[in-house]
């Protein structure tokens, strides 16, 4: 990174006035940076633990297992933020607050070693059984803790306004998106649930030191400038995932189901995120696509005895949603805000019991009530069976595979309708109606028009989803369409981010898998994730990722502009 | 013009040969018991900037709201270019009348370009398939708006503002970007809700620099204004607004000099002062909001 160049200086750097090139070293907490992070480093290479069994092999030296890789990771950024306040990286330094970055860093590494103090605890019997390497590694971490408190280097730029050299940018973008593939490739491996929630722990504690120190600004802003390269990176890691996992179904079942659930957020992302619509029905519009595909699928208890092709299906399944979303819309989003929240609360519940009766003994036969249409045949492309196994340079490409691959490929054309949406005259009239309706109107928007547009839309790639589910399902009944399944989505949209696509993939990715991995959790799942919303609202209202227009606020490219905020802000403070 | 006072002879540049743009006519407006606007006529030809004055609670924003479809007058009509427009806001833009605020209503997390580029929004025809496929109409109106956005800001004078977000802009230049976004939508006749409310002097004189270059390119003003001395530089014709009624229509020098304008604003003295005009305003503001309670939050 030392080539990075500087831009301009940052309005909301503290000290803008005083461009000095190196880093401001507060210097005392610098050698005890050094010293917790070198401890943390070398603990990974000690033995942890007397017991071979718990937490894989921790009882090795100079051979770290998975556990202690990641305390190598944190300790290796621990040294990185040393360096960069005083040494070889003082150039990165410049832009990076490492006293919060070490602080944070630590914390984080102290709380997981603190678990893996539990764990060795509860699973050896005793802390008896912890190797010196555990405690040099909390040692290490109560340190660089310590460091981080009494001051290593506060930046001296903003870190936003510093940019490498295009090559290295796209370069360190696309070694996260590998990282991250890895990551999760790895994670979902890991049968222990100590050792995932560890896994867990120390990801968050490496972005907790990163974004303490304002890594992630710079990431941000440098996603933004090579978005395409970003996305396209994140498509392959996604259609290369299967690859990794040798055969096995048991972590591509999760993903689609991860997949399904983010195509349907994100297409609730439209109605929620761009128009301002508060729908908290919207799992019927996925419940509409996955009867009809269930319908028309030619099963053995499919109600009408008609299998078109299922290019066909999923157009008639999307245009179903799109009508139904069409007719609950029409009269209802004449109403706004909690009005529409009750009505499509009430819509979600009709159509889940309309789904529940419509048997042949309350009403006309066709969804068969409770008992649902299983038996669903497994898709079939020109020859190609979806329920069987492929190969593809003798790598399997089981079942769920196929399906993935398929709700990729849907996923990005969601993608890519959603942004290009966005990106449009539609997308500002949408903006424009949530910003201030009555303004909006006044201005020639066609409020009324473009609210359809956004329910209908959002209920067509639901629709079309729906329709892929229900032969991933292979049964479709009414009880996967309740109000919680909705309640979920528009947690996924909101703890993500509002308006953004990576920002819901994630929030979708986070609601879904972790109750899929931590089984033993999720009796309580949803009390932590009220909980996580709740702290979501306070700390960080905006969402994981943060919408363009949040981004703005910090995105300043140019002199002028900052110029021109810093004296707003200089007018707001004096008035 | 059922005021008896000749309003288009005395000023040597009113332009009384022009084509007429807007005409009202007994336009009434009733909220519950309370009478707002009641009868009153408004006719603005081309190329005039036209002054809405009247003590607070005259009901000269709600005669506003009546003529850009915001409310549904009681009675009367209200003519562009002789076609008769209906009482919706979106309609009533795409005739080529619009309108400012008078408290600033921007779209606070849109960028100034963003706005203005919302104000193309009723001129501009890719809809959604354009906007999915990319089609070469959706690039070409894509580009064609955001280089008219640029030029209107440019023309208020916020050329080098248009990344910013409109709530971060200063007060005086936000009542700028609503009049850009105003103009986006190409309109005929444009109305100013007090466009100089909470400015300094050096931005009320820009502010009017700028309504003038507007009318000179064409351009009919109607403005509410309470400085008086910024309406009577400004305006070729005055409306005074009492209690919802005309008071008197005429040049600024007949309306400065008539003793019921003056009246009308700091009362006779013997203790007969129009009502507490907040007082009216609260009243309106409640029978509106009850209504839209009514309607299911749809003005």
């Amino acid at each position: 990174m030392s080539t990075t160049v500087d831009r301009a200086d940052g309005a909301n750097s503290p000290d803008s006035s005083a461009p000095a090139p190196a880093p401001r070293a507060t210097g005392k907490g610098v050698p005890l940076a050094y010293a917790g992070s070198g401890l943390m480093t070398a603990s990974a290479l000690m033995s942890w633990c007397y017991d071979p069994d718990v937490l894989g092999d921790l009882t090795l030296y100079g051979n770290p297992a998975p556990v202690q890789l990641t305390m190598l990771v944190l300790g290796l950024l621990g040294l990185v933020l040393a360096m960069s306040a005083k040494g070889p990286l003082r150039r990165l330094g410049a832009g990076l607050d490492t006293s919060r970055g070490a602080f944070r860093l630590g914390l984080g590494a102290v709380a997981y070693m603190a678990l893996t103090l539990a764990a060795i605890t509860a699973q050896a019997g005793g802390l008896v059984n912890a190797d010196p390497g555990a405690w040099v590694a909390l040692v290490g971490s109560l340190v660089l803790v310590v460091a981080g408190r009494l001051g290593v280097s506060r930046p001296s730029r903003n870190i936003g306004a510093m940019r490498a050299k295009g090559w290295v940018e796209i370069l360190v973008l696309v070694a996260l998106v590998a990282i991250a593939l890895l990551l999760v490739a790895d994670g979902l491996t890991l049968r222990d649930p100590w050792a995932f929630v560890l896994l867990l722990l120390g990801v968050g504690a490496a972005a907790a030191g990163l974004a303490g120190a304002n890594a992630f600004t710079w990431l941000g802003v440098t996603a933004s400038y090579h978005s395409r390269v970003l996305t396209l990176a994140a498509f392959v890691a996604a259609f290369a995932f299967p690859l990794t996992q040798n055969g096995s179904d048991a972590n591509m079942s999760i993903a689609t189901q991860v997949i399904i659930f983010s195509a349907t957020a994100l297409g609730l992302n439209i109605v929620v995120g761009l128009a301002g619509l508060l729908d908290l029905g919207y799992i019927a519009f996925l419940g509409a696509g996955a009867y009809v595909g269930a319908i028309l699928s030619g099963s053995a208890f499919a109600t009408i005895d008609w299998q078109p092709p299922f290019l066909v299906t999923v157009i008639i399944g999307a245009l179903f949603s799109a009508l139904l979303g069409l007719i609950i819309g029409s009269p209802t989003l004449r109403v706004s805000g909690d009005y529409l929240a009750i009505v499509t609360l009430a819509f979600g519940e009709i159509f889940r019991l309309a789904m529940f009766n419509l048997d042949g003994n309350n009403g006309p036969k066709i969804t068969n009530g409770p008992n649902g249409i299983p038996a669903i045949p497994e898709l079939n492309f020109f020859g190609f069976d979806f329920g069987v196994t492929h190969h593809l340079f003798g790598i399997p490409i089981t079942r769920f595979s196929n399906y993935y691959l398929l709700l990729l490929c849907v996923i990005a054309l969601i993608i890519v309708i959603f942004s290009n949406l966005n990106n449009s005259r539609i997308g500002r009239g949408w903006v424009a109606i949530r910003e201030d309706e009555k303004a909006a109107d006044a201005m020639g928007v066609n409020v009324f028009g473009l609210k359809l547009l956004a329910f209908a839309g959002g209920a067509f790639l639901a629709g079309l989803a729906g329709t892929i589910k229900a032969h991933h399902d292979v049964s479709v009944t009414p009880d996967q369409y309740q109000f919680l399944e909705s309640a979920f989505l528009l947690a996924a949209v909101v703890l993500g981010g509002m308006g953004t696509v990576g920002g819901v993939l994630l929030g979708a990715v986070v609601l879904k898998l972790l109750p899929e991995k931590l089984r033993f959790f999720s009796e309580y799942r949803l009390l932590i994730f009220g909980l996580l919303l709740v702290l979501m609202m306070r700390f960080r209202p905006e969402g994981l990722v943060a919408s363009k227009r949040r981004k703005l606020e910090f995105h300043e490219d140019d002199e002028h502009l900052a110029d021109k905020v810093q004296t707003i802000h200089l007018e707001e403070k004096t008035s | 013009m059922s005021t008896a006072v000749a309003h288009d002879t005395g000023a040597p540049d009113a332009p009384s040969g022009r084509d007429v743009l807007l005409e009202a006519r007994g336009v009434v407006m009733r909220f519950g018991g309370l009478t707002a606007v009641d009868d009153v006529d408004l006719t603005v030809r081309e190329g005039e900037i036209v002054g809405l004055i009247g003590p607070n609670g005259a009901g000269k924003t709600t005669f506003f709201n009546c003529l850009t479809g915001l409310y549904k007058p009681t009675e009367g009509e209200v003519r562009l270019s002789g076609t008769v427009l209906p009482p919706k806001p979106g309609r009533v833009v795409r005739a080529g009348m619009s309108r400012t605020f008078q408290n600033i209503r921007l779209f606070a997390n849109m960028t100034a370009l963003e706005n203005v580029m919302v104000g193309r929004y009723c001129r501009t025809k890719a809809g959604a398939f354009d906007s999915i496929l990319r089609t070469p109409r959706f690039r070409r109106e894509e580009a064609q708006t955001r280089e008219r956005a640029q030029e209107l800001l440019d023309y208020v004078g916020l050329g080098r503002s248009t990344e910013l977000l409109a709530r971060n802009m200063p007060y005086g230049d936000q009542r700028r970007l609503e009049i850009a976004r105003a103009l986006a939508t190409d309109p005929k006749v444009l109305l100013l809700d007090e466009p100089t409310a909470g400015m300094n002097p050096q931005e009320t004189a820009d502010a009017e620099r700028l309504i003038f270059k507007i009318r000179d390119s064409g351009l009919a003003v109607v403005v509410i204004e309470h400085d008086m001395r910024f309406i009577f530089n400004l305006c070729d014709r005055v409306l005074c607004l009492v209690r919802g009624k005309t008071l008197i229509e005429g040049t600024p020098g007949e309306v400065q000099s008539d003793p019921r304008v003056i009246e009308a604003y700091i009362g006779t003295g013997d203790g007969t002062e129009p009502d507490d005009p907040d007082d009216i305003d609260a009243k309106i503001e409640a029978q509106v909001e009850a209504r839209e309670a009514r309607e299911g939050g749809r003005g």
